[in-house]
């Protein structure tokens, strides 16, 4: 199968490039950019005349629930739901059950995902066992399985010291660490942001605290152990301003952050509306600034889904007792271009947070576009304009804060490996 | 990317009291016509013949997550004044260990048919939740959810104010103690700063405090004489047990010799100064029994008023479902 992708805006951000220029793909390989190959003829030709022609997206964190968690969502439906808003690489939370925290787990996930051909999906291993917190995870084998980093998902570390070892093992093999920087103590069984509305609302709260002083810990041994750490959804004001004083020091950290806490903040959970019962909470404007802010300048080089998907009764609860999170995979385009929209990051910044700002923390060679990469892209129309609506959503969880919102950005085609697994019907 | 304030759960679109769930966005009006409905049938326990008959055919159910026989009596007592019938739920935890979910327990209450939902329930947000998800005849009390608010507690204490000091715009009101975790004061705060007092203040430790009590319009005192100076209401809160655990206090003594509420520290208040409780009372750790027995608290009249501001409330919940059946036309 080869495909030639024509007359679009090609934006690269790994390149630079910014540019009408034609894609050529032959099997699963891109094989020029710009003029066909000589001798090249393309079994499809996709006009993207007036079209955004981008690297497939790259997510770095979304719960795919599968195994254990059928009820709330399947590695078929995700996948699905992924290849309809143009990602095509997501890497998926270990916190499954079974944990994915030995080398036969990670082999189910990727095989199945491997048949299904929608996305690829890359597994994160677990850096506890069980995600227990005390004990390693068996990493040497989780990496030569294939998982290109390991996480504790949102369970807690038992302690400092198992910190410390988990981040020297994992870097034994070269493993990036992804850890989410929470005190547990100090999150005292919190629910939303410790401030205004919490303290009118009644509702327990987490101060911004739980993070920096996690923060703090974390980059202490990150230092100390000579460790890759990446941050996972960061949410506060202090811990952006201690990320990029220590990468002003010289030491390798990133962060991502999730692409709803770019928009909502506490004042959102007026009402007791559980869909915005998410972890970490919806902090202040001022909070949600900085954050915008950090992506701008690429202190936070990624913007993820952190996509968790419920069923209807995890949310159809008192607000403390809903299940975290939301169902993030198909508003994570249209949120990162609500940002173009809104003047925070112009188009090429905005679609490098997707692509190859995620990529590049991994060391991937995906989320760009040149001769013999991976052939994923992704195809919008930046121009046209859709609207949320959450029985309409692709993925099993169809819990949103955004069901009515009004996106910028339609995807027309999602190319994964070289094959068109998305095609849109030009309906906004 | 702030939303607008969501809309008024707890009034119909005639602006009448549909739901009642916290203070929180009813006006002064609406607040007066409770206190003035609550002063027609607080003279009814003294007669001979106790009953009115304006909930007469009606069911009401008392839904109590957390146990408090208290708060549930005066309801029931309150309901059955107003010739209601009324059915008793504790549920406990019980319902929800058995894996049936609060939705679960709503549609089967529902079943049977009640007008009215009186909630009591350990998490904030239970009641909007509630109210959010059940019939649109049937009406929802909150009788206490989590920290949130209680709002028929706050208005028998403001009917109690009222009852001792007339108007409300000249009164400076303290409330001491465990604001933080105290669905009681929020709600008395959000009453008394809509029915437009001079002052609210909040006294007690940093760690009983909400981060951002200034928000709830309260000045902050750590200082318990200089929270009291001048008053002409103070309101003790109620300090649970289990605050010694979480490092929230040393111990009771030391609490008793700060925030303890003694004559000698009363005399800083105005002279004719009211001291509140909404009860039960720890003596010797909120409060002296010397106060709590002496001339000016009003503890036990609170507990009287109590129901007649629970008849009026359910009274007019349930007025307004006749909206809601005149605008139907075709219900009965």
């Amino acid at each position: 199968m080869s495909i030639s992708i024509v007359n679009g805006r090609l934006v690269d951000p790994a390149h630079g490039i910014d540019d009408t220029l034609d894609v050529h793909i032959d099997g699963a390989q891109v094989v020029a950019v710009g003029d066909a190959p000589a001798e090249f003829t393309a079994d499809e030709v996709i006009d993207a005349a007036g079209c955004v022609v981008c690297p497939g997206l790259v997510d770095l964190a979304a719960g795919l629930r599968e195994p254990g968690y059928e009820h709330k969502a399947t590695l078929a439906s995700e996948a699905t739901a992924a290849a309809a808003t143009g990602i095509t690489t997501v890497l998926c939370t270990p916190d499954t059950n079974p944990v994915i925290d030995n080398s036969a787990v990670v082999e189910l996930v990727h095989r199945i995902a491997r048949k299904l051909g929608q996305a690829r999906i890359l597994a994160t291993g677990a850096l506890t066992r069980g995600l227990n917190g005390e004990q390693l995870s068996e990493m040497a084998a989780l990496k030569q399985a294939g998982c290109v980093a390991v996480s504790n998902a949102h369970h807690p570390l038992g302690s400092t010291l198992v910190e410390r070892r988990a981040l020297e093992y994992a870097s034994t093999f070269g493993l990036t660490v992804f850890l989410r920087p929470e005190d547990r103590h100090l999150r005292a069984g919190g629910c939303v942001h410790e401030g205004a509305v919490a303290t009118r609302l009644g509702l327990p709260s987490i101060p911004s605290a739980a993070e920096s002083v996690a923060v703090a810990r974390d980059l202490a041994l990150a230092e100390t152990c000579d460790a890759k750490v990446h941050f996972r959804a960061l949410s506060t004001l202090t811990a952006v301003r201690m990320l990029s004083d220590a990468q002003a020091a010289g030491l390798a950290v990133t962060a991502d952050v999730a692409a709803h806490q770019l928009h909502l903040t506490e004042m959102d959970v007026e009402g007791f509306d559980a869909e915005c019962h998410v972890s970490p909470p919806f902090r202040t404007l001022a909070d949600r600034d900085a954050l915008r802010r950090a992506v701008a300048d690429g202190t936070i080089a990624a913007i993820c889904s952190d996509h968790q998907p419920h069923e209807p009764d995890a949310k159809e609860r008192p607000f403390p007792e809903a299940e975290p999170g939301i169902s993030g995979l198909e508003t994570l385009l249209g949120l990162t271009l609500r940002l173009v929209d809104e003047g925070v990051v112009d188009l090429p910044t905005a679609l490098a947070r997707v692509t190859s700002g995620p990529a590049d923390i991994l060391g991937l060679p995906y989320g760009r576009l040149q001769i013999g990469a991976p052939a994923d892209v992704c195809i919008f129309d930046p121009e046209q304009r859709w609207t949320l609506r959450r029985d309409a959503m692709h993925s099993e969880g169809h819990n949103t804060p955004f069901d009515g919102w009004d996106f910028p950005g339609v995807v027309r085609y999602t190319i994964f490996n070289g094959r068109v697994v998305f095609r849109g019907t030009g309906d906004a | 990317m702030a939303s607008l304030r969501p809309p008024n759960l707890q009034l119909n679109e005639h602006g009448r009291l549909r739901h009642f769930l916290t203070i929180d966005g009813l006006g002064r009006e609406l607040l007066t016509q409770i206190l003035d409905t609550a002063e027609s049938f607080a003279a009814l326990p003294g007669r001979p013949v106790k009953k009115v008959p304006l909930l007469r055919g009606r069911i009401i159910t008392n839904l109590f997550f957390e146990n408090s026989t208290r708060t549930r009596t005066t309801f029931e007592l309150a309901a059955k004044l107003l010739s209601a019938d009324v059915i008793n739920f504790n549920i406990g935890t019980s319902a929800t260990s058995k894996g049936e979910t609060l939705l679960d327990t709503l549609r089967n209450i529902e079943a049977m048919h009640s007008d009215m939902f009186v909630v009591r329930h350990g998490q904030s947000g239970a009641a909007h939740f509630i109210a959010e998800h059940a019939a649109p005849r049937v009406s929802v009390i909150n009788a206490g959810d989590g920290r949130h608010a209680h709002p028929t507690q706050a208005m028998l204490d403001m009917f109690t104010i009222r009852k001792h000091k007339g108007d409300f715009t000249p009164l400076r009101v303290a409330i001491v103690g465990d604001v933080l975790h105290s669905r009681v004061a929020r709600s008395q705060i959000l009453a008394l700063n809509t029915l437009g007092v001079t002052e609210v203040r909040v006294v007690g430790p940093r760690t009983l405090l909400p981060s951002e009590a200034r928000v709830l319009g309260v000045h902050v005192f750590h200082d318990l004489e200089d929270g009291v100076r001048d008053v002409d209401v103070v309101i003790m809160l109620r300090l649970q047990n289990e605050r010694m655990d979480g490092a929230l206090l040393p111990n009771e003594h030391e609490y008793f010799r700060l925030y303890g509420l003694t004559d000698e520290r009363l005399e800083a208040a105005k002279p004719d100064a009211i001291v509140m409780h909404p009860g039960p009372i720890n003596r010797g750790i909120e409060m002296d029994s010397a106060v709590a027995d002496g001339p000016r608290s009003v503890i036990l009249q609170q507990v009287s008023y109590g129901i007649a501001v629970r008849m009026a409330v359910m009274s007019m919940a349930m007025q307004s479902q006749a909206d809601l059946h005149s605008d139907g036309g075709d219900a009965p």
